[in-house]
């Protein structure tokens, strides 16, 4: 069955791809095989990013820019490609939330995107969150990899209507794209840290509402105040290292894989040549801007290549999600090793407040033989 | 997570554009722990087909006020079958006179639930009947 999988994604079988997508979405048995099997074939699709807040035009916009690179040549989007005249092909994900309550979800996005319908050259797939809180689900990235080895040139990945904090994206994509529309708040709120610093690009949707030049105005000044683009691009990576730093929980001295893996002096590379997000106004209903906004796609696309930090990102991306497994994986064996009388007797200590939950977590975790940190005091009995 | 969430493609095929019933059928699948792929109103049959198959979902749920199922279904049925969707359980909702049930049942739909149905019946239904 794997094997019929594999195949009809390479042969960029819809059906298969489909079916390929629910396998690692459900993680089934077959899923890590199949995955295993599709990896050495993905790396060469580009990662497109979009979020933003709800109702902020994410879809309309995926929407707008997916008819847009559709007509657009091929040759604009991969440069090495000789097949100037053959429209890229898309592929969408579009992510939404998954009821906290029920475990189901209403999976809209594919509403606004009904002029993407009949068109053989795009894939859309609706994925919910699945309890996942970083604005995407746990599989993702791996549906992206089964629609990057089924051959589609662009992937688009849409967010959950993302706040502040949903950031999870840019550690997918290659080019993350912020939607931001009017009126959303002061100048402090594009100060804060979160979405709107993980942004490649911005483009600010529904320009024609009241307020728009003062939203590109509010992002500007936030870009100004990091005045070179050198603190910008540093800006990634270091966001980047704090998310895998803050989930590690490990030795914070002891050798990291994203510190291993990055290539020494990335940093001062992207120093010299930096890239400055740029604004564009969009009327996505109108499709007003989509050009503009297409090209700062492209241009980013071009400038991950030419800086060599296009390499460094797959490096970043790489490190990150195997990161991820790991804390997943260990997470799943420390806890099936757990003995479920134990567990219930320490949680009862501490609710009665005989023992706090960091010293219960110790004692049972050098129960099963896993040392704590350094300088961490023993649990005392 | 051991049970598998169950995917519904609820659809509105035809021209008329009331999808109230639509959504309270969604909002009651969503409920009862489904992921409901809502497309909005005036599917066209290669539109339904063409999305059940991308969104791989176990249910195709059509609502249609219109009259014009007995022209629309066939044509749905027929494509899901060339996409090799033949697994999928197919039901469908809204004015459908009770002389034409038998002709879509024979075609492969296999629950039809009229107005006033309790939503818990085909949230039943569903859970019962999908693959």
């Amino acid at each position: 069955m794997i094997e019929d999988l594999v195949e009809g994604v390479l042969a960029g079988r819809r059906r298969a791809i489909a079916r390929t997508i629910s396998l690692v979405e459900n993680d089934g048995p077959e899923a890590q095989g199949t995955l295993a099997a599709l990896h050495p074939h993905t790396g060469r699709a580009h990662i497109v990013g979009v979020t933003g807040p709800p109702g902020s035009g994410k879809s309309t916009l995926v929407n707008a820019l997916a008819l847009h690179f559709r007509k657009a040549k091929t040759s604009l989007l991969l440069p090495e490609s000789d097949v100037a005249d053959t429209p890229p092909r898309i592929g969408i994900i579009a992510v939404d939330p998954t009821s906290p309550f029920s475990g189901g979800a209403i999976l809209g996005d594919r509403i606004r995107m009904r002029d993407l319908a009949g068109d053989r050259g795009i894939f859309i797939r609706s994925m919910a969150s699945r309890g996942n809180l970083g604005g995407l689900a746990w599989a993702t990235a791996d549906a992206v990899k089964v629609l990057d080895a089924a051959g589609f040139d662009l992937v688009i990945v849409e967010t959950v209507g993302a706040g502040q904090a949903e950031v999870d994206i840019a550690r997918t994509a290659h080019t993350t794209v912020v939607v931001e529309v009017p009126g959303l708040g002061d100048d402090v709120q594009a100060i804060k840290a979160g979405i709107l610093e993980i942004a490649d690009v911005f483009a600010v949707n529904k320009a024609d509402l009241e307020g728009a030049d003062h939203a590109v105005m509010a992002l500007r000044m936030m870009l100004d105040l990091d005045k070179d683009g050198a603190q910008r691009t540093m800006h990634h990576g270091r966001l980047m290292e704090v998310v895998a730093r803050t989930g590690r929980g490990a030795d914070a001295t002891s050798g990291s894989p994203e510190r291993s893996l990055a290539p020494p002096g990335a940093g001062q590379a992207s120093a010299v040549t930096g890239w400055h997000p740029p604004i564009h106004k969009t009327v996505a209903t109108r499709r007003e801007g989509i050009v503009e906004l297409a090209d700062a796609i492209l241009a980013h696309r071009e400038y991950l290549q030419q800086s060599g930090r296009l390499v460094w990102r797959e490096r970043e991306r790489a490190a990150a999600e195997l990161e991820t497994i790991i804390q997943h994986e260990s997470l799943r064996r420390v806890l099936a090793r757990i003995d479920g009388a134990q567990l219930r007797e320490l949680v009862e200590r501490v609710v009665q407040r005989e023992v706090d939950p960091y010293t219960a977590s110790q004692q049972l975790l050098t129960s099963l033989g896993l040392q704590g940190r350094k300088g961490q005091t023993p649990a005392p009995e | 997570m051991t049970e598998r969430t169950i995917r519904v493609l609820v659809a509105k095929p035809g021209l008329d554009g009331h999808d109230r019933g639509a959504k309270v059928i969604a909002r009651a699948l969503r409920d009862a722990g489904m992921e409901v792929v809502y497309t909005g109103i005036r599917q066209t049959p290669e539109m339904i087909a063409e999305a059940a198959l991308q969104e791989d979902v176990d249910v195709v749920g059509m609502s249609i006020l219109s009259g014009a199922h007995m022209a629309l279904f066939p044509k749905i049925m027929e494509l899901l079958g060339e996409y090799g969707m033949d697994d999928v359980l197919v039901v469908a909702g809204g004015i459908i006179p009770d002389e034409d049930v038998p002709t879509l049942n024979a075609l492969g739909i296999q629950g039809i639930f009229g107005p006033g149905t309790p939503t818990d019946r085909i949230v039943e239904f569903i859970r019962e009947h999908a693959r």
